[in-house]
């Protein structure tokens, strides 16, 4: 019965979406005032359907509904609760149904946080929402029902992935998902700037912190994911350039790309046409990750199901969605007009190569994960590309990227002096250098790679301190005030970009140490061997039996001690489900400020002896710590009181009945 | 400046650009391309000499043997219709198991294929589309050859 709800709060659901997004978009452009009334209603109803469908089918996985065929291919009655709230997007049908409610849940912010807009542009802007959840949800409704029923039911499930029975699975794909629904919003925005046919620094304004949450969840979805890849696959590593890691990772490359250019847009009104495009195209990425990673084109840990129907149908709805959108930025975007000039040497023009860089990146990142599906396609082999093709891809652009991310913030508008800002940045330079030269050796082992890593580390952080001094020198405000309060009565969105930007430098200071300092070790270990590394001895103290809720398990015991002194007792273990009998490594890692230490089983070998993998990985933790210093960096700059002023200011004009503006009022940024 | 200078000065730091980032990644694939080849195409030769390439298939029964070490392990892959021997030196992933698919990247040694990395398929009903391809591939050749000895051995059965 609950099930049967569902579906139907699912097609009601879709019928909303279709008036949300024909009656509002038409109103719009024909100017009917009350069909445009009815956009804010219907995402709020819209919302309220999907989620009463999406609350009937956790329901059905809580209460063990083996009738619904879903249910039995991602669940059992043995997994724990917390997992089963979680199988409910552990597959495919129910990650599409997720998409569908962080997509009404979007839809129903921008109308809540839109008041101030004018109701043409809320019209339209959620009447593309809407269009979107159609199509999304024909999809789940034709090829995908989460609902479906199986008849007779199973006496119990197949179980979820293993792999996936992890706190990580718990908010990896929701915040990723969030943010690849984040940039719809983005996406909107565009469409309906395209539609109305102009669009100003007020449009900017408005686009802008929304498309910085999106890619603040991003950038926290991904990173999670990094994460979970390191202690849940069992062998240490963060990134694979995995076609699936690949996916999400190129939205994010444009999204932080239209994230410096809608900073232009709304400050000069420059680059409106390229911000247009990168809104289409970040969300036409995120539209190209679900259809690599659903429809099972690319075989990975993430792809559910090899169904070509699935495949066929996503692949038509992005065809649809670039299409128009590409069809209408060409016949519309000639009128929105390219805005402010600037010199050869100015801030711009350091944004404007940023976004090249990122894009150029992404390009090759695209082109390297669909290089192998091209080429089987045409029948030409099959192949792989490895990760050393993207290392050296993507290093080389991403040199001058963090090298820019010095010198962009030191520039002026319009025009600036690169003798100017060379001496600004002279001690920035020096202390770059300098730490190049010493930390190798303070490490005690020098390459190449390692000074570039900290040049470019201490780059970032000394150019960042430079770049606040100038600024608080500059405003001299309460000089009296301690440092600390002094730089948090700068702007918050100001802080927010050096947040981000020492958040980059946190984390290339990370992938430097474990990239060329690790220490790794697969090893034949016997009952009350030792091995030292990294300064700590690692003693084997042989493995015991032990049962889980819904798992066997050997589990080691490793004391790890240093010049003598026990620091901790690591249990690594060795998994074995018992519905999909398949075994799983689970990593034991001491995590710490400087080093990580990382132990996994591998086989047992003989009389209680194990093949046993050691790691040593020094500062990997702050790779992860820098991408949450960029996502705080991020969440700091959508707080900036120019947004709320703007917002309270436009709402006094409101009051007055006085032409839509208050841009001027707004704190200007230097 | 001139306005149509600066312009024509963005165009060039433009094309300069990509041209640098076009070589870049044209160079990058070229290197670090790896072919999936089956069993039976290195016996025919068919596999790059000196550089990396991957070997799919299945691990044939009671084929891996351990070494002392506890570390290299030595076992064969099939296509059903042929067999090469594979060495490999560390931990193996969980989902490896005879009887299963697996991918190996490496290089042939004289006969042997030195595995530098092993993959498995990640549960238990997937196998990677190349391998299912390449098993395909060596069941139809081994039916053929079926087929010949067959006929070869009718007369013998009574």
């Amino acid at each position: 019965m609950i099930p049967e709800i569902g579906n139907f709060a699912l097609i009601l659901a879709l019928c909303v979406a279709l008036v949300q997004g024909v009656v509002s978009i038409a109103g719009a452009q024909l100017g009917i005032r009350s069909w445009m009334e009815l956009a804010r209603p219907s995402a709020l109803a819209f919302f309220v359907f999907i989620g009463v469908s999406y609350g009937c089918l956790t329901y059905a996985f809580v209460t063990n509904d083996f009738s619904v065929k879903y249910v039995v291919s991602v669940s059992n009655s043995m997994l724990p609760l917390q997992y089963q709230i979680a199988a409910v997007w552990g597959g495919h049908e129910g990650s599409l149904l997720l998409w569908a409610l962080l997509l009404g849940g979007w839809t129903l912010a921008v109308a809540h946080y839109s008041r101030n807009l004018p109701l043409e542009m809320v019209s339209r802007v959620i009447g593309v929402m809407g269009l979107i959840s159609v199509g999304f949800l024909l999809f789940t409704l034709f090829t995908s029902n989460p609902f479906d029923r199986l008849l007779p039911a199973a006496l119990d499930g197949r179980d979820l992935n293993p792999l996936l029975q992890d706190p990580g699975l718990i908010i990896h794909p929701p915040l990723l998902y969030i943010g690849y629904v984040g940039f719809s919003v983005a996406f909107a925005f565009a469409i309906a700037a395209l539609l109305g046919g102009h669009m100003d620094a007020t449009w900017a304004r408005w686009s802008r912190p929304w498309t910085t949450v999106a890619w603040v969840f991003l950038t926290l979805g991904i990173s999670l994911g990094s994460w979970w890849a390191y202690y849940e696959l069992g062998w240490g590593g963060w990134w694979f350039w995995d076609p699936v890691e690949n996916a999400s990772f190129l939205p994010w490359l444009v999204g932080t790309a239209l994230v410096h250019s809608l900073a232009v847009t709304e400050k000069r009104g420059g680059f409106k046409n390229w911000t247009v495009l990168l809104a289409i195209l970040a969300f036409s990425l995120s539209l190209l990750g679900t259809f690599l990673v659903r429809s099972g084109v690319l075989t990975s840990v993430h792809a559910f199901a090899t169904d070509p129907e699935r495949g066929v149908f996503i692949l038509g709805f992005l065809v649809v969605v670039i299409g128009s959108s590409l069809a209408l930025y060409a016949w519309r975007a000639p009128k929105v007009g390219m805005g402010g000039r600037f010199q050869l040497v100015s801030r711009e023009t350091f944004l404007l190569t940023n976004n090249v860089l990122l894009v150029v990146a992404c390009g090759a990142v695209l082109l390297g994960t669909l290089y192998p599906l091209l080429l089987d396609s045409l029948g030409l082999g099959k192949i792989s590309v490895g990760p050393p093709y993207f290392d050296s891809v993507f290093l080389p652009l991403m040199v001058p990227l963090i090298f820019l991310m010095g010198v962009g913030p030191m520039a002026r508008w319009k025009q600036a002096s690169i003798p100017d800002i060379a001496d600004r940045l002279r001690w920035a330079g020096a202390v770059s250098i300098v730490m190049a030269l010493i930390l190798p050796f303070v490490m005690g082992r020098w390459s190449a790679l390692a000074s570039l890593g900290f040049a470019l580390t201490f780059w970032v952080f000394a150019s960042s301190v430079v770049n606040i001094r100038e600024r608080m020198a500059a405003t001299r405000k309460n000089s009296k005030a301690g440092l600390l309060a002094r730089i948090f009565s700068l702007p918050r969105s100001y802080l927010g970009m050096h947040a981000a930007h020492i958040g980059v430098g946190v984390f290339i200071m990370g992938v430097t140490m474990v990239q060329t300092y690790e220490v790794e070790k697969d090893m034949r270990m016997e009952i009350g061997d030792t091995v030292t590394m990294g300064g700590y001895t690692f003693r084997f103290d042989g493995v015991t039996q032990i049962e889980g809720p819904n798992y066997n398990a050997s589990r080691g015991q490793i004391l790890v001690s240093q010049d003598g002194k026990p620091v901790t007792v690591l249990f690594p273990e060795k998994r074995t489900y018992l519905v999909q009998t398949m075994p799983m490594t689970e990593a034991a890692i001491d995590t710490g400020l400087f080093r990580d230490l990382y132990v996994s089983l591998g086989e047992p070998v003989s009389n209680g002896a194990w093949s046993v993998r050691v790691y040593y990985k020094p500062f990997v933790s702050w790779i992860w710590a820098g991408t949450a210093i960029m996502a705080l960096g991020g969440l700091l700059a959508v707080s900036d009181r120019r947004y709320r002023i703007a917002a309270r200011s436009r709402r006094k004009e409101a009051k007055l009945k006085t032409a839509v503006g208050g841009a001027s009022l707004a704190t200007e940024e230097k | 400046m001139k306005t149509r200078h600066k312009r024509m000065a963005f165009i060039l730091v433009g094309l300069a650009g990509l041209s640098v980032a076009a070589w870049l990644v044209l160079n990058a694939l070229n290197s670090n391309l790896a072919l999936y080849i089956s069993p039976t195409d290195v016996l025919a030769g068919d596999a790059p000499k000196d550089q990396t390439f991957r070997l799919g298939g299945l691990v044939v029964e009671d084929s891996l043997r351990r070494e002392d070490d506890g570390l290299t392990v030595h076992f064969e892959v099939t296509d059903s219709a042929n067999t090469i021997p594979v060495t490999f030196t560390g931990i193996l992933p969980d989902l490896f198991d005879e009887g299963q698919g697996v991918v190996a990247q490496g290089k042939m040694q004289g006969g042997v294929f030195a595995a530098s990395e092993v993959l498995a398929k990640h549960d238990e009903n997937y196998m990677p589309a190349e391998v299912a391809e390449m098993l395909e591939e060596g069941e139809k050749l081994k039916q053929q050859y079926g087929q010949s000895e067959g006929a070869a051995t009718v007369p013998q059965t009574p």
